[in-house]
């Protein structure tokens, strides 16, 4: 059991363990599941509404299959934990959160003045992803 | 041409923060290579054979004189005095330290440059038409189109971490000068039968070890949806495609492997889904960015007349010199392949000849071309002589465009760690061979491209005419290949037989001209003729 | 022989293992027969030494000479500017790399 060590959630960290996407569906008490790279994020929007845990692993950091299936359960309206877990660098920690990652749990710990700079590094960005609540420049540009 | 507002500035300088951060952390020992690896690639940072090499964007091509002084003066102040101007309408330097990275990057942002994603498994650099903005047949410029495109796609969250890299340009014209079918994504705007302008799609082209030109996924785009319509592209491209083999990773395998139909299938799902998420800018963005794009004050009433006396001078303008769309002014490219010289590199007191000369006499701007030139886009008719005769002082004004001479080559592996082979010297010794400029016109119109690998940065899959470096037994050995195109009429080049020594293949090329001179019909390029009369006279000439 | 050859991480620079150290100069190179993997993880771990690789050279008179072109390329510099290269004013230096 990997440590969540950022957070920007207000509620209790769900400790429950992640179960497959596979072994999901056929457990109705299961209330944290685990997606991998290969595997559909789509497969839970069935379910949404009980799942209280997404844990999206990055068994390499360069694979980023991660981020869109991140984006696709928040823009389906996932609204429980997205913990990244795996193989979580510093230079990544920024773009996660902003595909709708709010909990890191990475495998070895990082610098956490590092991850603070890289998380706060920048105050505007060029594009909406929709889910994080941030303006994109262009929104700034022509205010509605 | 697009000038940065706050936003934009903020941006690149606090990129340079970033990377300077990286680099620091790198030097400190926190990063290990491997992990600092992807990081600098995404900064245009390659290793190289001898060094460091920096790979600097520049936006679809254009730039403006103020900003390529200043790569003049980087390429003295942080290089060896030159720089090499590439496939991608970039330029490289290829002695760079790493410790003074982050200062070049910063001294580029204050000229509002960088060299964001120019390598990494991204988004890159994307490139457009050379003579956007002054050619007589675009439908619009395209230059806005890839603006708004590089603005999302710069530190697109979701897509810093491709299965590979990804290549998109953007034309607007039936004429393609950009090799757009050769893109991982290549985007043609078009006006629909309404007279609305909006954008053709194709997917799934590339170079590379499997060359494939990009076919049709969508016949119009409307302008508010053509930033959803590339993130469901690029999404299905994350989602789906090959991580497994670093040779089988591009969007072109990934289309080749569904089918069309099927790669055209995923993406229409999941844009009708994205069509529901607000991640479209508004319509009022592309008019912000179009109004950067405006012509330049032209002048009217202006006289095409031209005294070509100066035979030298009447030479260069009927080669190098190409129709613009206002009376009076004309397109002028600057070869950067003087005979014997090396394709694409310039000194660093001629890149500030021509920047001068682009503030001077061109509305301070210039343009970077994929064969690796450099054109004025709007030279008053009135001001060409002079322009001609600076830059033949400088060794700058080689008629040649598109001729075998202006040919097309790859660093090879006088500078490159993946070349199998050396390209430039083939170069060499291919335009001393044809040299001489009577040669040249009479064979018109060739075009030459030469790689050092498989890799083919070259681009020789699509030249008239093609070489390909390879590593045969531990010595240099190249192929030839006939009959690529990377126009509208896109056609992948093919191997004519047994590879040769780098004397030999010289000798081949010229024995194909001589085919071609012996078998022309009417006005025929050597493309036509070899399309015309097939591989097997070209083979009987050349193999006996 | 076995040399290894690698970067200096600040500046770039290509270099060759001496046997005690680091040298700009191939010439300089000490054969590691099969110890260049346990070499190449322990410089590298010192930072100052990346993208180190083993290749394979011959004794010369001069020092050592690689056996693969690529590697006396990157010995000797770009065989199309020999002004950037070891030895700019001796035209019969390129006969070693070719």
């Amino acid at each position: 059991m990997v440590d969540v060590q950022f957070r920007f959630r207000d509620d209790e960290a769900v400790n429950d363990p992640a179960v497959t996407v596979d072994a999901f569906s056929e457990q109705s008490n299961a209330t944290a599941v685990r997606i991998e790279p290969g595997e559909d994020a789509r497969a839970l929007l069935p379910y949404l509404d009980r799942i209280a845990l997404v844990e999206v692993n990055f068994p390499a950091w360069t694979d980023g299959r991660g981020y869109s299936a991140a984006r696709i359960l928040r823009e389906a309206g996932y609204a429980g934990e997205l913990r990244g877990v795996g193989d979580l660098v510093i230079d990544m920690l920024h773009h996660m959160r902003r595909c709708g990652f709010d909990a890191f749990a990475p495998d070895k710990a990082l610098n956490t003045t590092d991850a603070k700079n890289a998380f706060e590094r920048w105050d505007n960005v060029y594009q909406a992803t929709a889910i994080d609540g941030r303006q994109a420049i262009w929104a700034k540009r022509h205010p509605a | 041409m697009y000038k940065y507002d706050e936003y934009d500035q903020q941006m690149v300088d606090v990129r340079v923060e970033e990377f300077r951060d990286q680099v620091r952390r790198r030097v400190s020992g926190e990063l290990t290579e491997d992990q600092f690896k992807p990081l600098r690639l995404q900064n245009g940072l390659y290793l190289q054979l001898h060094a460091y090499m920096l790979r600097v964007a520049v936006p679809y091509g254009t730039l403006s004189g103020a900003q390529m002084h200043l790569l003049g003066d980087i390429a003295d102040k942080y290089d060896r005095g030159y720089g090499h101007f590439t496939t991608r309408q970039n330029i490289q330097y290829n002695w760079i330290k790493l410790e003074e990275t982050p200062d070049i990057l910063a001294e580029l942002a204050k000229v509002e440059m960088h060299a964001i994603q120019t390598s990494g498994n991204c988004i890159r650099n994307i490139s457009s038409d050379q003579f956007a903005g002054a050619a007589a047949d675009e439908i619009i410029d395209p230059r806005p189109y890839a603006e708004l495109l590089r603005q999302w796609s710069s530190f697109h969250p979701e897509f810093l971490v491709l299965p590979r890299k990804f290549k998109i340009c953007v034309i607007a014209s039936e004429t393609d000068r950009a090799a757009m079918r050769l893109h991982d994504i290549g985007i043609k705007m078009v006006r629909n039968d309404a007279g609305e302008i909006g954008a053709q799609f194709y997917a799934g082209g590339g170079m590379g070890r499997t060359p494939m030109i990009a076919p049709l996924i969508r016949e119009f785009v409307p302008l508010d949806q053509l930033i959803t319509f590339s993130e469901a592209c690029l999404r299905v491209y994350n989602r789906y495609g090959r991580r497994d083999n670093k040779y089988k990773a591009r969007i072109k395998i990934l289309v080749h492997e569904l089918g069309r139909d099927e790669y055209v299938r995923q993406v229409e799902e999941e844009f009708a889904h994205l069509l529901t998420q607000p991640i479209e800018p508004p319509l009022a963005e592309l008019e912000r960015i179009k109004a950067h794009f405006v012509d330049p004050a032209f002048e009217t009433g202006l006289s095409d007349d031209l005294d070509l006396s100066d035979p030298d001078f009447r030479l260069w303008v009927e080669r190098n010199t190409t129709a613009h769309k206002v009376p009076g002014y004309v397109i002028a490219t600057i070869s950067l392949k003087p005979v014997g010289g090396i394709p694409g590199d310039a000194s660093a007191d001629q890149i500030r000849l021509m920047a001068k000369l682009g503030t001077e006499y061109s509305f301070d701007e210039l343009r970077v071309t994929h064969a690796q030139n450099i054109v004025l886009p709007h030279v008053k008719k009135a001001d060409l002589y002079t322009v001609w005769q600076a830059l033949d002082e400088a060794g700058l004004a080689t008629a040649n465009l598109d001729t075998v001479g202006d040919i097309i080559a790859c660093p090879g592996l006088d500078y490159c760690s993946l070349a199998n082979a050396r390209s430039i010297p083939v170069a060499q010794k291919i335009s001393e061979r044809f040299g001489s400029a009577q040669k040249q016109a009479e064979i018109g119109e060739l075009k030459l491209k030469i790689s050092g690998c498989i890799n083919a940065c070259g681009h020789h899959h699509a030249g008239h005419i093609g070489i390909l470096g390879v590593d045969k037994k531990g010595l240099e050995n190249y192929q030839l290949l006939f009959g690529g195109s990377e126009g509208a009429d896109t056609s992948l080049a093919k191997i004519i037989g047994p590879g040769f020594t780098e004397d030999g293949v010289v000798d081949a090329i010229e024995k194909a001209t001589e085919v071609y001179l012996a078998n022309k019909q009417g006005e025929e390029r050597f493309l036509d003729t070899y399309r015309r009369i097939g591989m097997d006279p070209f083979k009987e000439a050349i193999y006996g | 022989m076995k040399i290894l050859t690698g970067n200096d991480l600040k500046s770039g620079a290509v270099v060759w293992w001496t046997g005690h150290g680091w040298s700009l100069d191939v010439n300089d190179s000490a054969d590691v027969g099969d110890n260049g993997a346990a070499i190449i993880a322990r410089e590298e771990g010192v930072q100052n030494v990346f993208a180190a690789y083993v290749v394979d050279g011959e004794k010369t008179d001069e020092g050592v000479r690689p056996a693969h072109i690529k590697e006396r390329i990157r010995a000797f510099g770009p065989t199309v500017r020999l002004d950037l290269t070891l030895k700019p004013s001796d035209p019969a230096a390129l006969n070693w790399v070719i």
